[in-house]
């Protein structure tokens, strides 16, 4: 078997990992289906090679590159972080990516970018899922430009040392630790920069439960239920969730003087 | 007995694994569609009695295993209820705040203690303590926890309505069913009084 890998960086998480097929079989991940199940059994038919990201906008070097040439640009990192799903549950995940300020530095957004947008692949022959309009497809996200430079946030490309399942996001997939899972956009095909804040998915499908900041706070509650606690997928009972999802130390000063009430 | 087996299996596959990653959201979802389930089954069974009745005047089965489907239904509900609690750590604080707060539980809880009087009269002798009409007027609740079970499921989900629309549909062609059959009895009464030299 592998060795275990080791996670001690000063980003990862020092809680327990959580176990690898509760990662691969316990997904948000509407394209494959609506079932927790779903993605699992259904995600092995995407074909993720070749795979092209095509990056435009307010950028000095608008191209689009291969999935295997992107990802050899940056020394890939491993990264223990929490996941905390906006329905109250969470992971602890080892992430293999790079910063996604890595690539911003290399692609240089013009003084006007103060958005980063991103578009999934939306492919019904091989997404079942996108043939039920249960949301907007393609399903997209956005971050706003010192959000998407903070260190913490990565774009993975592996998970525990090797390549990304497909139904954890295959080839690409934004991780942003601090907020909520769906804010995580998943087989990435577009990267656009943008001087006005862009409607994302599931802001467009509910508006008054899912807004466009999305940070993990336990004082503002699902207009539906509690936020104030969460189960980590493998316990019976409940924890408290943590501002920021716990990484309010790195993140909290983005949000300075910011209604986070209003700004959900 | 049988309405029992599905709480027989959920015990089992929590003890063998089979509710997945995240079993107690498992079962209160389980647990809260049996419920419902069971509930639009009983109201199923008096227009299904009629409709049988048409065949064969003593086909009776479906009025027969009406009361077992109630009260298995509330059965599966408290079941739903407790753990709901269980989940939420057995806080009566915190359920109370809920059920204030979140009105998909104040809507879940109602329909919850609408249950109550039905199972208290569901003995043999109840319809003859309270007398005929009044029971069949108390039992008419079961059409309004009904429509509340099918609005607390509807608020309950995140995004996939399928469940929730299968369980409006359902409920809304039982409605129909018996606005129709009491239409038909009304007009024939009617016909009976008004052309009777015929």
């Amino acid at each position: 078997s592998l060795p275990q890998r080791v996670y001690h960086g000063p980003y990862d998480t020092k809680e327990p990992m959580s176990k690898i097929a509760d990662i691969t079989g316990y997904n948000n991940y509407y394209e494959f289906g609506l079932d927790k199940s779903d993605p699992a059994r259904n995600a092995g038919k995407l074909k993720t090679r070749p795979w092209t990201v095509q990056i435009s906008g307010l950028v000095k070097k608008p191209q689009t590159v291969d999935i295997d040439t992107l990802q050899s640009w940056f020394p890939l990192e491993d990264r223990l972080y929490r996941m905390r799903c906006v329905e109250g549950w969470s992971l602890v995940i080892p992430w293999l990516g790079f910063p996604l300020a890595a690539l911003l530095r290399r692609i240089e957004p013009t003084s006007g970018a103060k958005y980063i947008q991103f578009t999934s692949l939306a492919d019904p022959a091989q997404m079942p899922g996108v043939r039920d309009p249960v949301l907007n497809w393609p399903y997209s996200e956005a971050l706003r430009l010192d959000e998407a430079m903070n260190p913490l946030t990565l774009l993975a490309v592996g998970l525990d040392g090797r390549i990304l399942p497909n139904q954890n996001g295959a080839p690409l997939r934004l991780v942003v630790p601090w907020k909520y899972g769906f804010k995580n956009i998943k087989a990435i095909t577009h990267i656009k920069l943008l001087a006005e804040q862009p409607k994302t998915t599931w802001s467009i499908a509910a508006p008054d439960e899912y807004g466009f900041y999305a940070n993990v706070n336990p004082a503002v509650d699902h207009p539906r239920w509690s936020q104030a606690t969460e189960r980590r997928i493998g316990d019976l009972g409940r924890r408290p969730t943590l501002p920021f999802n716990g990484y309010a130390a790195q993140v909290a000063g983005l949000y300075k003087g910011m209604d986070l009430r209003r700004n959900f | 007995m049988g309405a029992l087996i599905p709480l027989l299996v959920l015990v089992s596959d929590f003890y063998s694994g089979q509710l997945g990653a995240n079993p107690i959201q498992r079962a209160e979802q389980q647990t809260g569609v049996l419920a419902l389930s069971l509930i639009l089954l009983s109201l199923a069974t008096t227009p299904l009695r009629l409709l049988a009745a048409r065949v064969n005047v003593r086909l009776l089965w479906p009025a027969k295993v009406r009361k077992t489907l109630g009260l298995t239904g509330a059965v599966y509900a408290a079941v739903h209820l407790v753990i709901y609690g269980l989940d939420k750590g057995f806080n009566p604080l915190g359920l109370l705040s809920d059920a204030v707060k979140r009105p998909y539980i104040t809507v879940g809880l109602t329909a919850l203690l609408l249950l109550i009087p039905l199972v208290l009269t569901s003995r043999k002798d109840s319809v003859k303590r309270l007398g005929f009409e009044r029971w069949t007027r108390l039992h008419r609740l079961s059409y309004v926890i009904a429509a509340l079970g099918v609005l607390h499921f509807w608020w309950s989900v995140k995004k996939d309505h399928t469940g929730p629309l299968v369980a409006l549909v359902v409920m809304l062609l039982l409605f129909g069913v018996r606005l129709l059959l009491q239409n038909r009895k009304k007009a024939r009464t009617g016909t009976q009084g008004g052309i009777s030299g015929d």
